[in-house]
């Protein structure tokens, strides 16, 4: 059986002005029309524009949606109508039972108080009564591991220290319906997978609205995905995996970028088992192929790597040529190089190779070319490291 | 999985039909509900209000002490002449600026208090009430340490003790909710533009001087007739009255402007709370 329906977005939009004086005066005519009840139609006017157009989707107890797109895609304005702190010009938000939103952690905290105090605060806030904040107190004091220094006033805090108990507090509501957006980052890696683990724990009893750009994350904790552009969602479904695809394609451009010297270039790249920006399957062989074209006489005797980047362009491979065949003494006006990176294993997503020349005597880059290949790695699953390895296991009964 | 037990549904759309009965309940509901975010958004503001600072809680009456100052040393030195007022002059001026900064005060509240708020207000969904109901508790903890001072000087310039100083309090928070009540109409716009607040700052000043604060009403002319419909005269006269046991001639006028202000007030909050979303709108985006 289905769970209930907590979230149930139709038809959303939200108007923004681009201007401040004239977003004003608007606003001062949307305080008479609010007042006064007016039901009619809003167009948009003049240097207005749709922060969010026409969002449509639902969410049951238990599934968890992630919001993901560019800076400015209107993830943190839908959020703002969800949370019902301003108002849709078009369409309609239902929400079932207590909504809790992580959207700033420690909003309210007044400096001067102590930690103790802005527990109490913030609680407040939060629609805690007295009492439940007395009962909670402890546990909220544990959870933040900074007990040693509750009782010194929170401008004294690292800003770690404020998000660790801005969480702490938040997450004692026990929500029907969560709202995470992008506040986990902050704190150290210990406390990043106790929230983490956290909300584990709240998933199945709670429909999660989480915004993030982080996309590993978002693979291990959703459930659905929508992808949202210029206000407009471009991909709703269930299809993690494409979602996040859809959002990192749209992200990169792979323009080829030569740095270094200019000593050595590289020309006629390509791979030797598929075509350019075509698909890898994990575990199969990555064999390239390049020329290096010497320009410069006299150089000394270099070495090459290649490395691969990830969708984060984090690293994920290096590979140096003179740990297996040394120097490289360029002789010839071109050399041919062909490199085989043998059953590779990588992170879904797309990735990138760069190829660089260096001279080992004196450090000099000679060539460095970055972008010079990408290829997408097809996987069903997405973790946090940068490859995951399926390995041969034997475990004994 | 849990069942489908009743949970509140909660719809947010374009715009709701206006319910004013409906709306109203639900105002009050939260304004009386948020008692406990409104007592410790107070005690946040009040205790942080004077951790930083050596004399604390006597800024409170250092502000109407030296402007009654002013007006005692000008008219003891004759630089003015100002008729009799019927008690010691010191007490006359005292009361006077005092009431006017509790007035100036409540009328500055829900703006103050939901500007300070903004942080909040664009972050978190809490009933909005609790500012204005802080901004109340807040006005009331600081007149009362001010009546305690009036009440010093009543006894230590020998006007003494009569029964009706036993109302001041009852008069006096009807003065703050008329206050506030002017206040909380003003807010939607005066939080959109600063033009408001500074227009209501400058007009409030200059209103001082037509208002029974440091001098009285004369017998004749155009100031009379000023003085006499000045809505805020009414309540400077009736309170100090109160205060020092005269018979209170403005006692009607004042009766009618509370009741207005009562009314004004929850009208006031209903459209607050309309408003907040636009605000937040503008204010934020």
């Amino acid at each position: 059986m289905a769970a209930e329906v907590l979230v149930k977005v139709e038809g959303l939009s939200k108007k923004f002005c681009k201007d401040l004086k004239t977003s004003l005066w608007y606003g001062v005519k949307d305080l008479v029309s609010g007042i006064t009840g007016s039901q009619a139609n809003r167009p948009l006017r003049d240097k207005e524009f749709w922060a969010v157009k026409d969002i449509s989707f639902e969410l049951r107890r238990g599934e968890c949606l992630g919001l993901i797109g560019h800076n400015g895609a209107g993830k943190s304005t839908l959020l703002k109508i969800l949370n019902g702190l301003i108002n849709p010009d078009e369409g309609s938000v239902t929400m079932r039972g207590r909504v809790g939103a992580l959207i700033e952690l420690g909003a309210g905290f007044n400096p001067i108080l102590t930690g103790r105090e802005n527990i109490y605060n913030n609680g407040a806030v939060l629609g805690f009564t007295r009492k439940e904040i007395d009962a909670k107190v402890e546990e909220i004091i544990d959870f933040s591991e900074i007990r040693e220094f509750i009782d010194m006033p929170v401008q004294n805090y690292s800003s770690g220290m404020k998000v660790r108990l801005g969480f702490s507090v938040a997450v004692q509501m026990e929500p029907d319906v969560l709202i995470i957006d992008e506040v986990l980052a902050v704190g150290d890696l210990g406390f990043f997978f106790r929230c983490l683990n956290k909300i584990g724990e709240l998933i199945p009893k709670t429909a999660i609205i989480y915004v993030s750009h982080n996309m590993p994350q978002v693979a291990r904790i959703c459930t659905k995905i929508l992808l949202m552009d210029r206000g407009k969602s471009i991909f709703n479904s269930y299809q993690i995996s494409d979602g996040i695809s859809k959002y990192t394609h749209s992200f990169y451009n792979t323009s080829f970028q030569e740095l270094g010297s200019g000593d050595i270039t590289l020309e006629n790249i390509s791979f030797l088992n598929f075509e350019k920006n075509n698909h890898f399957i994990n575990g199969e062989d990555l064999t390239l192929n390049f020329e290096l074209k010497i320009n410069a006489r006299g150089i000394n005797p270099f070495f090459l790597v290649l490395k691969i980047y990830d969708q984060q362009l984090r690293e994920a491979v290096n590979c140096f040529s003179n740990l297996t065949t040394g120097l490289t003494i360029p002789k010839t006006n071109t050399i041919n190089v062909k490199v085989t990176l043998s059953k590779l294993f990588l992170n879904k997503g797309r990735h990138f190779i760069s190829i660089s020349a260096e001279s080992e005597t004196d450090k000099k880059i000679y060539c460095h070319a970055t972008n010079a290949l990408t290829f997408d790695v097809e996987d069903e699953y997405c973790g946090y490291a940068t490859s995951t390895f399926p390995g041969s296991w034997d475990i004994s009964r | 999985m849990l069942e489908d037990k009743k949970l509140p549904v909660t719809i947010y759309e374009k715009q709701r039909k206006i319910n004013l009965v409906k709306l109203l309940g639900q105002t009050l509901t939260d304004f009386f509900g948020s008692h406990f975010l409104a007592l410790q958004l107070t005690r946040r503001d009040v205790s942080a209000q004077y951790r930083q600072s050596y004399f604390g809680i006597l800024w409170l009456f250092i502000t109407p002490l030296a402007s009654a100052a002013i007006w005692v040393f000008l008219n003891s030195s004759g630089t003015i002449t100002i008729t009799d007022t019927g008690i010691p002059y010191p007490v006359y001026a005292f009361s006077g600026t005092l009431i006017w900064s509790i007035l100036l005060e409540s009328i500055n509240a829900p703006m103050a208090s939901t500007n300070a708020a903004r942080g909040i207000i664009s972050k978190i969904n809490f009933p909005k009430e609790a500012l204005v109901l802080s901004g109340i508790y807040k006005l009331l903890f600081n007149s009362s340490f001010k009546v305690l001072l009036l009440v010093v000087f009543i006894f230590a310039f020998g006007v003494g003790f009569h029964w009706s100083l036993l109302l001041l309090p009852l008069v006096l928070v009807m003065a703050v909710v008329f206050g506030t009540s002017l206040g909380l109409l003003i807010t939607p716009i005066g939080l959109l533009y600063s033009d408001v607040s500074r227009l209501i700052s400058m007009g409030l000043s200059l209103l001082m001087y037509v208002t029974p604060v440091v001098y009285g009403i004369p017998k004749t002319g155009i100031m009379k007739t000023i003085m006499t419909y000045n809505p805020f005269t009414p309540f400077i006269l009736t309170i100090r009255d109160v205060a020092v046991g005269s018979s209170p001639e403005f006692l009607n006028y004042f009766i009618g402007l509370t009741g207005l202000g009562i009314v004004l007030f929850f009208i006031g909050l209903v459209i607050y709370r309309v408003s907040i979303p636009v605000i937040v709108e503008r204010l934020s985006a």
